[in-house]
């Protein structure tokens, strides 16, 4: 994904001391943080309100204002006989994504955290995926599968998984389980990386003192270092779930060729009304509902990791 | 640790220790458990590169060789390192257009975030203002934000700018979405530094613009080469604004104009990925540059 690392306070400070600091008052700090707030309205809460405002009109196909629509557009959203489906494609492509993820960067976390010849190129390697676009990525799974002169598809058949080429992105729930599995080949490098900064936090002095106590890897490992984890944990948590919630182009490449909306999430749907059918109100009326998701996850962002708590 | 306040014999009557030493110690791990480990280490590489192993070598194929049913795994005309020339002029999409737009975009961008993003980051490192929570809490949520999830607006609001499928309008999107990023990473590394050092700078009469470039700038390099390279990278990468704002196919950024490719009768996979290969070394070593710091100052602060 393009997963941003999310950084949340200073990584040292000197101390507890608390740093004396001048106070000269806003209009001397202008200056400096003005430029930052001015993008920051310009193209961020400026056009969240304006699509908060555009949900409430009638926008023609041409992009023509045609006056208010009060909540018609709303309406229309949550009588569509599609957004079932999309709902709950979404949240399976997230519960379902997220979890392998971590679950797998757990694994890997704690394997690249151990001590071997090599180490420093395996860790480059897993990097990769991350620096990657997710586009470039995408199409590399989509034409290995093609049915016809699919790479992959041929591998699985020579070492006898498949009896013959198949057709993974023809049919929703193959292309969905495919589409699965790119989502988390990308997502894995920057969760376990910032599982990796987690383990290295775990004091060795407990992981001796479990050993000298005769805790097993396994107690060693649940009772001391997973606690250790939590903030780590919390963090790619939060962010793989905003990220994959808010992917778009591996579902748009891989189910892209699926009539219909059977194998779309909100945000691949929302951007099909956007841009196939040129509903913008409508399009923006789904927005809106999809950026209420957003707030709330990163409301709990903000409550569970206190990014604020150093700064 | 005290273990080696222990004399002999006390040690001799505590042998349990020893043995689990053995199994467990991560300094004394056997050649046979290195082994183990660098073969499960080439394992790792290998998947996570197998996709770009694949890339490459299809970028190496000619047409036909890509669209034979069934496939070889490997060329067998030999290596077509002439798709790389020809690549240049497929039909599909312009592509040497699509690649300055990437460059344009993702370079300005960036320096853009570092023009405002570097005073700011400064600023709330050193100094206490009013609205000073309120401004970080923006920056914070704003981070959390992706242009996916406003690009409905975005796209109504640069056709009311007039701005609309341009350069600038890319360029504002990236580095509005990216800033925050960086100012906060900025922030954490000017935060780091001694404010003795800036204050002995103004004992000798050095103005603030003056201790942020001169005393300051030359200590949180590091801090700013991290912020760049992720804000090269994101912007090199976009998608999803990019899609319905760049409307025009010579202003589209590479990341948009693959997706043109795919679903077509026979799509020429050997230029998809030989673009794609141009398109992701150069963001692989700039990575691979900051790798050590991806491991530890990232999120450091959430982590502790």
């Amino acid at each position: 994904m393009s997963a941003q690392p999310v950084l949340a306070g200073p990584p040292a400070s000197h101390g507890r001391k608390r740093r004396r600091q001048n106070s000269d008052g806003l209009p001397a700090a202008l200056p400096w943080i003005g430029p930052v707030l001015l993008l920051i309205f310009a193209i961020v809460i400026f056009p969240a309100g304006f699509m908060i405002f555009n949900s409430t009109r009638d926008i023609s196909q041409s992009g023509i204002d045609q006056g208010t629509a009060g909540f018609v557009n709303f309406a229309e959203v949550f009588s569509d006989p599609n957004l079932p489906r999309v709902l709950l494609n979404t949240v399976v492509w997230v519960v379902v994504v997220v979890s392998l993820t971590v679950l797998i960067s757990l694994v890997l976390a704690q394997f690249l955290n151990k001590p071997f010849p090599g180490r420093t190129l395996v860790r480059m390697a897993v990097v990769v995926p991350w620096a990657a676009s997710v586009v470039m990525t995408t199409t590399v799974f989509y034409y290995g599968l093609d049915s016809n002169y699919g790479i992959m598809n041929t591998f699985l058949v020579d070492i006898g998984i498949l009896d013959s080429p198949y057709g993974f992105t023809k049919n929703v729930f193959p292309a969905l389980g495919v589409a699965i599995i790119v989502a988390v080949f990308v997502s894995i490098p920057f969760t376990a990386y910032t599982l990796l900064a987690g383990l290295q936090s775990v004091p060795e002095d407990a992981l001796e003192a479990a050993k000298m106590d005769g805790a097993g890897p396994f107690r060693t490992y649940f009772s001391i270092v997973l606690p250790q984890l939590r903030g780590a944990l919390a963090v790619a948590v939060l962010i793989n779930i905003i990220n994959v919630f808010n992917n778009l182009p591996i579902l748009r490449i891989i189910t892209g060729s699926i009539p219909g909306y059977q194998a779309d999430t909100l945000m691949t749907y929302i951007f099909k009304v956007l841009q196939f059918d040129r509903r913008v109100d409508l399009a923006s009326a789904l927005s809106v509902v999809n950026f209420a998701i957003v707030i709330v996850i990163v409301a709990a962002y903000v409550k569970i990791v206190k990014p604020m708590k150093e700064a | 640790m005290s273990t080696t306040t222990l004399n002999d014999s006390e040690r001799s009557a505590l042998p349990p220790v020893k043995t689990r030493q053995k199994r467990y110690g991560a300094d004394q791990v056997s050649g046979r458990r290195m082994g183990l480990r660098m073969a499960i280490g080439a394992v790792v590489a290998l998947v996570f590169l197998l996709p770009y192993a694949i890339m490459l070598v299809g970028s190496l194929k000619t047409r036909s060789e890509i669209l034979a049913v069934p496939p070889a795994y490997f060329p067998t005309e030999g290596l077509q390192w002439s798709n790389y020339a020809t690549m240049w002029e497929t039909p599909e999409t312009p592509l040497p257009y699509n690649l300055i737009s990437t460059i344009i975009i993702a370079v300005f961008a960036t320096l853009l975030v570092l023009l405002v993003a570097t005073p700011a980051a400064y600023y709330t490192a050193r100094f206490r203002f009013p609205g000073k929570t309120v401004f970080l809490f923006l920056v914070i949520v704003t981070q959390m934000l992706q242009p996916a999830v406003l690009t409905a607006g975005l796209f109504r609001e640069m056709l009311l700018l007039g701005i609309n499928d341009t350069w600038l309008a890319m360029i504002l999107i990236n580095a509005a979405f990216n800033l925050s990023f960086a100012l906060w990473i900025m922030h954490s590394f000017f935060a780091a530094i001694p404010k003795e050092i800036d204050e002995a700078a103004q004992l000798d009469g050095a103005g603030k613009l003056t201790v942020m470039f001169r005393v300051n700038l030359p200590l949180v390099w590091p801090g700013i080469v991290t912020a760049v390279i992720f804000t090269f990278v994101s912007s090199w990468n976009e998608f999803a604004a990019s899609l319905v704002i760049m409307s025009t196919a010579e202003n589209q950024p590479l990341s948009v104009a693959l997706t043109k490719f795919i679903g077509q009768y026979a799509t020429s996979w050997q230029y998809v990925f030989g673009i794609s290969i141009v398109a992701i070394i150069p963001v692989i070593i700039l990575f691979a540059l900051i790798e050590k710091r991806l491991i530890g100052g990232l999120t450091a602060g959430a982590v502790k």
